[in-house]
């Protein structure tokens, strides 16, 4: 280590930076995620055909066909859609199936956990129980019940999945908050007449964030993988939607015939998933110095 | 220890209640009649469907068919199927070996592989090796299984022709059902060739189903070991010049093993959730395909006393680890 000219302290975004770019992975993640979220963005420029358009003359070609309307890079579908085109929209599903599960749960999960925490007692008791509950189902087979309660869809796909990721906020945020509230600077605030809402949430829950940013970065591939897989048992986004976990199921049939309609959707659900864990890898390591790397 | 294990089961029965709660108010929910859809296309006259109603209990008020249930439940009695007319419990422990058998070999697979893979990565650490399993392991946590699924399918059923794709075993064998476990009852039954026909129909489902436990015990047994070969202990050991395979495979191992049995245990709720749809895939006739199938003929006391049965099962082994971490382990005992 050479020596250090100036002694300030770095700010705390560079030094998240200087532990985040370590990992090489995680910058790997990050590049991929970019790339995921532009493409998904500019999907209409970006994509060669319109998902929904149905070749005829065309019906599952092999990749890299020359179709009379061009070239079907991935092939076509059983109706003669270009592939590309679909996973390109498809990521747009994705990718918005991830913010909404986790924004849903995260907040929903931060005040419930702040509540049990602050104030304990029957409350805590009464919280706490109702997540334990949620947790002794395993998760899929919970969303599946709640989707066939409240109706196949995306919408529905994506409340049930938000519901049972939530505990997992709770129990963090609980767990941060008691370690938390018996500091001196939560009794300082407190002396100084801060009320329960603002030691909650400003005191607080700031110096809570970082186990909870990385459960958001695992929680958003979990979401991910499990509207795919709701998807696939016909429970999720309801074809024509080119939703990854959907297409899959359409595919299903042609699985000896025709090979890309099955590897291609998959492969995209496996890259997304990859490059957001690749970088909840890395956010662990940067925010979390009791769960750095061993 | 006493008290550790009353008080974790103390903490079971509201839990229960909860999950019965859950179970039977969220299927009082589903969309559809049950009894118009028992029916099916022929249609009920109104006589009938009373009859069937009361037959049901779906003419009580919501409060008295929980209490009912309850009672029921209390007695051991999980209600009888709508559609196959046998009682839940009989209709659940006549699919659950075959569940059973799969997630044991799921994690017999995990286990076996990703111990050694963690202990040779955490020994020979930032090797080729130590990164090839972490990207490898990695990508295995990230799998989708149900394409995973397919892609093998592809590959090793219809590319190759080396495994079947669907059943627990080939039709033409047959003969008592003894332990329920088909590898077993294949060998009781001494039919040429049936166990390695139930052995085939097992490989498939088992590498689905173990790959995402695989990708955790790798990664766990690799950071275990590597915080107990920092330890004091380990040191003293090769100081005092034994093997260093002796001092990996019984000082350090013996020791690290601890959490990562702890996450084996925890992954009874992922098993569960993968055998739904592996079960699905692969056609396996146990409890994910027969909860899937429930859900989707809306029978309610079926996906009812699955539910509870499901989350019963996971509360208990979870119970158990917990006392057996416990036991090993006596600081978490006197925690709150």
């Amino acid at each position: 280590m050479t020596a250090v000219s100036a002694p300030t302290r770095p700010s705390q975004l560079k030094e998240f930076w200087r532990y985040f770019s370590e990992n090489r992975g995680a910058v790997a993640g990050l590049v991929l995620f970019v790339a995921l979220v532009l493409m998904a963005v500019a999907a209409p420029i970006v994509a060669p055909f319109d998902p929904d358009q149905q070749f005829r003359d065309n019906l599952l070609a092999p990749p890299m066909t020359h179709g009379a309307a061009g070239l079907f890079v991935l092939g076509t579908d059983a109706l003669g859609r270009d592939i590309l085109s679909r996973l390109i929209f498809g990521a747009r599903f994705s990718l918005f199936i991830g913010v909404v599960v986790v924004s849903i749960s995260l907040i929903g999960g931060i005040v419930i956990g702040l509540v049990a925490g602050f104030f304990r007692g029957i409350v805590d008791i009464v919280i706490m129980r109702v997540m334990d509950v949620i947790l002794a189902f395993p998760s899929l087979l919970l969303a599946l019940t709640l989707v066939a309660v409240l109706g196949p869809g995306l919408v529905n796909a994506m409340i049930a999945i938000a519901i049972v990721a939530q505990p997992h906020y709770v129990r963090l945020t609980r767990a941060a908050v008691m370690a938390e509230r018996g500091r001196d600077y939560v009794t300082s605030a407190r002396v100084a007449g801060a009320g329960a809402l603002w030691l909650m949430f400003v005191t607080i829950l700031p110096n809570c964030m970082a186990p909870l940013i990385v459960q958001a970065a695992l929680s958003f591939s979990g979401a991910i993988l499990d509207a795919a897989a709701l998807g696939f048992l016909g429970m999720g986004a309801q074809p024509p939607t080119p939703e990854w976990g959907t297409m899959l199921a359409e595919a299903r049939e042609f699985i000896t015939r025709a090979w890309w309609v099955v590897t291609f959707p998959g492969l995209a659900i496996l890259i997304t998933v990859l490059a957001i864990n690749l970088m909840g890898d890395g956010l662990r390591d940067a925010l979390d110095p009791k769960l750095k790397r061993s | 220890m006493i008290g550790f294990l009353l008080r974790r089961l103390g903490l079971l029965i509201p839990t229960f209640i909860g999950v019965s709660l859950v179970a039977f108010f969220f299927i009082r929910m589903l969309p559809g009649d049950p009894v118009l859809l028992l029916a099916g296309e022929r249609g009920l006259s109104p006589e009938r469907y009373a009859e069937l109603m009361s037959a049901f209990g779906f003419d009580q008020p919501l409060w008295k068919q929980y209490g009912l249930y309850i009672w029921d439940l209390l007695h051991g009695d999980f209600g009888t199927s709508i559609s196959t007319k046998k009682p839940v419990f009989t209709e659940f422990f006549t699919l659950f070996p075959a569940t059973l058998e799969l997630s044991i070999c799921a994690v017999i697979f995990a286990t076996a592989l990703g111990i050694p893979a963690g202990v040779i990565a955490a020994v020979k650490r930032g090797s080729g090796f130590d990164h090839t399993l972490m990207s490898t392991a990695l990508i295995g946590y990230s799998m989708p299984i149900f394409w995973w699924a397919l892609l093998l399918i592809i590959v090793f059923s219809s590319g190759l022709g080396w495994t079947p794709v669907s059943g627990r075993i080939s039709l033409m064998f047959f003969f008592p059902k003894v332990t329920g476990f088909m590898l077993i009852d294949s060998l009781l039954s001494s039919q040429k060739g049936a166990f390695l026909s139930a052995l085939s129909h097992l490989i498939l489902p088992t590498i689905v189903l173990g790959t995402i436990p695989l990708a955790v015990i790798a990664r766990q047994t690799r950071s275990a070991m590597l915080e107990v070969l920092g330890e004091d202990y380990i040191r003293t050991a090769r100081a005092k010049g034994l093997s260093p395979v002796r001092v990996v495979a019984i000082h350090a191992l013996r020791n690290a093993l601890i959490p990562v049995i702890t996450t084996i245990g925890l992954q009874v709720g992922t098993l569960m959730a993968g055998a739904i749809l592996t079960e699905t895939i692969f056609s396996w006739p146990g409890i994910g395909k027969w909860m899937v199938d429930s859900i989707f003929r809306r029978d309610y006391p079926s996906v009812q006393g699955g539910l509870v049965m499901i989350a019963l099962i996971v509360m208990i082994v979870n119970l158990v680890v917990d006392a057996l971490y416990g036991l090993v382990n006596p600081k978490i005992r006197h925690q709150r």
